[in-house]
């Protein structure tokens, strides 16, 4: 099996099998809240395709990531808002 | 980055004019947004094989010689034929590219209709949810509904089916005598006809219906259940995936800021797929909605002429046929009257910046519209509430401006990268 890769996501520890998006290992996770929007309200990806700019999260200390274009990488520190 | 040809979009469509530019020997580089090629519909999947076609121009793009810059996003193009000059950021860097000729392969997008609850978590595309999946998203033992309109809500419930989920309805917008012609013409197509029924036994549990469309998502913090009708009766289900999208749009907004004039709202070419711009050659999608066997045609065809090759009569007829039938496709699955109506007042219908329906008058233009509203104005650029905007309010897209897809400054400024 390959090797897990290990993430952080506002704070918490994940253990995520390589080779999956950062916005499909966040939705695992039980994360489906990656934004908020102007009106307050919790949003995520609806495109899955890098349009919607829904899943933006921020990625070692860089925002508007979209998550669903990032490949996973061992040591990512990422924050949703 | 010097060289012959420069290909935007390592989909179908890239993928086959770079590979035969490149057999022709020109030297192609192709700049694509995501993290290796296949665009959207042969993007590479945590839950499935390639398929054989796939698998092969996969392979032969790989011998032809052509170069991918993968993770590549496109933010803006200039110049002429001889001298086009396109600009990228590829990971926190800016990538410049100089080519004589350039082709788009830009593909589609989905088309949302917002509605009441449409912005809950657990409430995507059908492209959306297809993509996620094969990105890893598991969604085993979740309860899903897939609803809207056109020809991709089927594998659609049959990837969500095969991963797992319970697929309670497939809901298609179009009435039944509009699908029911173009069953007709499928006859003629066996193979097409093959495919649509190997999709519906993936998810044969599910109830497929004709006729009903989604008016209202309900849940406090995420999805739990959508209200569906067909304009006389409703029908209330739960559901922890609600998957809603009304067929594809073309991506337009690198061709209309290079200039290229549009018929009926696609990129018009000749039968080399050159545009109106000389040197400027687009394929695909963004010649309008037709599929994969015509993007892959198209895009032989771009990538021949591009690299002045001569284009087998065969080829040609092979794309008229496909996109006759591309436009058979989308008649029957118009979107009725119904859907092209405004929703409710605090419905949101641009989700970048909130903006409700009942803050739209009408009676505006689109460029008042963005001016007192900042409709369109926002992170996507128009890109999700645009084909809205023109279905509910008739407001066509305004003036494109560079940059095309998000950039830091720091890439704005960088120094070029050098060969």
């Amino acid at each position: 099996m390959a090797e897990r890769i290990q993430i952080s996501v506002d704070g918490r520890e994940l253990a995520v099998e390589p080779g999956v998006s950062l916005a499909a290992a966040l939705l695992n996770a039980g994360c489906d809240r990656f934004r908020v929007s102007v009106r307050g309200e919790g949003r995520g990806p609806i495109c899955g395709m890098g349009v919607c700019m829904e899943c933006r999260v921020t990625i070692d200390g860089v925002a508007h990531r979209r998550a669903c274009l990032e490949p996973l990488r061992d040591g990512m520190q990422v924050r949703t808002r | 980055m010097n060289c012959d040809i420069a290909i935007v979009g390592a989909g179908p469509a890239g993928l086959a004019a770079a590979t035969r530019a490149a057999e022709a020997g020109k030297h192609v580089h192709v700049l694509d947004e995501g993290f290796g090629p296949g665009g959207q519909i042969w993007r590479p999947s945590t839950v499935a094989e390639p398929t054989p076609l796939a698998r092969r121009w996969r392979q032969r793009f790989e011998r032809s010689g052509a170069v991918l810059h993968a993770g590549a996003a496109v933010f803006e193009a200039s110049g002429a034929e001889g001298a086009w000059r396109v600009a990228a950021q590829q990971g926190g860097r800016r990538l410049d590219v100089e080519a004589a000729r350039l082709i788009l392969a830009l593909g589609a997008r989905e088309r949302f209709l917002p509605f009441p609850g449409w912005t809950l978590p657990g409430v995507l595309g059908n492209g959306g949810a297809q993509a996620l999946v094969k990105q890893g998203w598991l969604v085993a033992g979740k309860r899903a509904v897939v609803a809207g309109s056109g020809p991709l809500l089927l594998p659609v419930a049959a990837t969500l089916a095969k991963a797992g989920a319970v697929v309670a309805l497939v809901a298609e917008q179009a009435a039944l005598p509009a699908l029911a012609r173009l069953g007709l013409r499928l006859a003629r197509r066996p193979g097409k006809l093959l495919e649509a029924l190997r999709y519906r036994r993936a998810f044969s549990s599910a109830r497929y219906r004709t006729g009903w469309w989604v008016e209202r998502a309900q849940g406090s913090e995420r999805v739990e259940s959508v209200t569906l009708t067909d304009g006389r009766r409703r029908e209330t289900l739960p559901c922890d995936l609600l998957c809603v999208s009304y067929g594809l749009v073309p991506s337009l907004e690198l061709p209309r800021a290079l200039g290229t004039t549009l018929d009926a709202g696609v990129v018009d070419v000749d039968a080399c797929q050159q545009s109106s711009v000389a040197g400027l050659f687009v394929a695909g999608e963004t010649c309008g909605i037709a599929g994969l066997d015509v993007a892959l045609l198209e895009g032989e065809i771009a990538g021949l002429a591009a690299a002045g090759r001569a284009i087998a009569p065969a080829l040609r007829r092979a794309r008229r046929a496909g996109r006759s039938f591309g436009a058979a496709l989308e008649r029957a699955f118009a979107l009725r009257a119904e859907l092209r109506r405004p929703p409710p007042a605090d419905t949101v219908v641009c989700r970048c910046e909130d903006v409700l329906a009942g803050e739209l008058d009408p009676a505006w233009s689109v460029r008042q519209a963005k001016l007192y509203t900042r409709v369109g104005m926002g992170a996507c650029q128009g890109r999700i509430c645009g084909a809205a905007l023109s279905c509910l309010y008739g407001w066509e897209a305004d003036a494109v401006r560079s940059p095309l897809k998000p950039v830091s400054l720091a890439t704005l400024l960088s120094p070029l990268v050098e060969d």
